[in-house]
């Protein structure tokens, strides 16, 4: 049985789809079989990041209505061994995500992967509850400020009320905290929410904090998961955030200020 | 092994105490009554369903209300309500009540009338509890009198909810007849209720009410004070009004006559 795996957050633009595309490289490289699928319906991006636009045929909402066989309609990575990727469809909406449907999709998978990584749209409606019902686990991801700290905890008090695991009674989903666009120069200042204030408030485990990093937006743009990027700070943070979803204990880094040479003080970079 | 079967007792008594609802009738006219019934179960819906009660009708004893009793008690049964005894009345109401298929408490059995009359703010702050907001101005202190018919605060039950998770942002707790006792941090946007007390054992961010069905004697304790909103007996304080020294710190909320009372511990 695969492990099943929601990257959510309710607030949007926090990096769920930058962090779904780069958990799934990083399960994969890791020698996993891994399926990341798109369940934002009507607003697909998922394919955007790993730049696989051009090979969707078929999606999810097809699989769904049996118009397509889940192997038409995986895409399979390029780069990467092991990865594959079920994109939304960009037509319909969310109400096409049928209880049953998304079940005998997520079923089907769970045999022929080991991780299914569910990228969950924005907001607490439909699409997302789809994308959390069915998790074992869960990566919420949280920018440090206090709108996505309050909407995070709403979720969280989803997660542990209105998921498969919470209606049959089964151990309650692992809840993963994942920091993104975090600018340890920005805390200093006081302008944004430290690490410690944002564990405080939500009270889960740390999986990770990725610093703001200009290396994200170049590879979203590029369509390469900003994982592959080995040189990047935000790639080597998301490498040691899958190193710790598998188990492994690693410090955390990037939380501290960079101190900058008389050279970098001097010409600002 | 049928034997050893049969030597274990299959059912036994026990006296316990319970906390129950006394719905004391006020009115001798029924039609009156049957409207008021109406009128508050339709402000609170969740509240009164299946909520056992015990009509009182020591107040109307001397009229002619017993021979619409089973009538009304009927009423109360389709409105959701259990009714499962009365108390109070002469021997023309106890047979009304056997009628009707109640029991008869005497006045021992349960607390005395006239202390629960010394509670205000009783009767309409039920509400809170229901939609979870509070209604009217933070000291409305006038107890409702003039009602027909007072839903009654019963006093909190032996025993408590306890909650060891974290209430998250748009989850909400009630602890119906009893105190609160929450081992972890309530979030900003999470709603905390009792009708006895609320313990809070790690940061209370949210909303907190106490009290929620007219317990002036009920408490709010914290161990980090950072409420939005806090609550006793309908009668509430919003952060705003509290004093910054207090903020972060342990602190526990109680009601002072018709002022809340935010201090310290």
């Amino acid at each position: 049985m695969a492990k099943i795996i929601v990257v959510t957050s309710g607030k949007g633009g926090v990096g769920k789809t930058t962090t779904s595309a780069a958990i799934g490289v990083g399960l994969a490289q890791a020698g996993h079989r891994t399926v990341v699928v798109d369940f934002d319906v009507g607003l697909r991006n998922l394919d955007l990041i790993m730049g696989v636009e051009r090979r969707v045929v078929y999606d999810f909402v097809n699989v769904i209505n049996n118009e397509a066989t889940l192997h038409q309609a995986l895409i399979r990575d390029k780069r990467v061994d092991n990865l594959a990727i079920l994109a939304a469809s960009q037509t319909r909406d969310k109400d096409a995500l049928t209880d049953e449907g998304v079940e005998r999709v997520l079923t089907e998978l769970s045999k022929d992967f080991d991780y299914v990584i569910c990228d969950s749209p924005a907001g607490i409606e439909r699409g997302a509850l789809m994308a959390m019902y069915f998790a074992d686990e869960a990566i919420v991801v949280t920018n440090p400020e206090v709108s996505s700290v309050r909407d995070s905890d709403r979720v969280l008090g989803i997660l542990s009320s209105k998921t498969r695991r919470a209606a049959n009674g089964q151990p309650k989903v692992r809840e993963h905290l994942l920091l993104t666009r975090y600018s340890p120069e920005r805390v200093r200042r006081g302008e944004m929410l430290s690490v410690d204030d944002v564990r405080e408030i939500l009270a889960i485990e740390l999986l990770g904090v990725i610093p703001e990093s200009q290396s994200v937006l170049n590879a979203s743009n590029a369509g390469i998961p900003v994982i592959l990027d080995e040189q990047s700070d935000a790639g080597q943070a998301y490498r040691d955030a899958v190193a710790r979803l598998l188990g492994e204990s690693r410090p955390h880094r990037f939380l501290e200020p960079e101190k900058k040479g008389f050279f970098g003080r001097l010409f600002g970079s | 092994m049928t034997e050893a079967r049969a030597s274990r007792p299959v059912l036994e008594f026990k006296g316990r105490m319970m906390t129950l609802t006394i719905l004391r009738l006020l009115h001798p006219s029924v039609e009156l009554l049957a409207r008021e019934v109406d009128r508050r179960v339709k402000e609170a819906p969740g509240l009164f369903k299946q909520l056992p009660v015990i009509v009182d009708v020591s107040e109307v004893a001397s009229t002619d209300l017993h021979a619409d009793l089973p009538g009304f008690i009927e009423l109360l049964r389709t409105r959701g309500l259990v009714p499962i005894g009365i108390r109070g009345g002469d021997s023309r109401f106890r047979e009304a009540a056997f009628t009707a298929g109640l029991s008869v408490f005497s006045n021992k059995h349960l607390p005395d009338a006239a202390a629960d009359e010394r509670e205000p703010a009783r009767d309409n702050r039920a509400r809170t509890a229901e939609n979870g907001k509070p209604h009217g101005a933070p000291a409305e202190a006038s107890p409702r009198n003039e009602s027909r018919a007072a839903v009654e605060a019963p006093p909190p039950a032996a025993g408590s909810l306890t909650v060891t998770q974290p209430v998250r942002s748009g989850q909400q707790i009630y602890a119906r007849g009893t105190d609160l006792v929450i081992l972890a941090a309530v979030s900003p946007g999470a709603e905390v209720l009792a009708d006895g007390h609320v313990h809070v054992y790690g940061a209370l961010n949210g909303r907190a009410l106490a009290g929620v069905r007219g317990n002036t004697n009920a408490r709010i304790f914290c161990k980090s004070f950072r409420a939005e909103l806090v609550s006793i007996a309908g009668i509430y304080g919003l952060s705003e009004q509290f004093d910054a020294s207090l903020i972060g710190a342990p602190t526990q909320v109680s009601l002072q006559g018709d002022t809340l009372r935010i201090e310290p511990l």
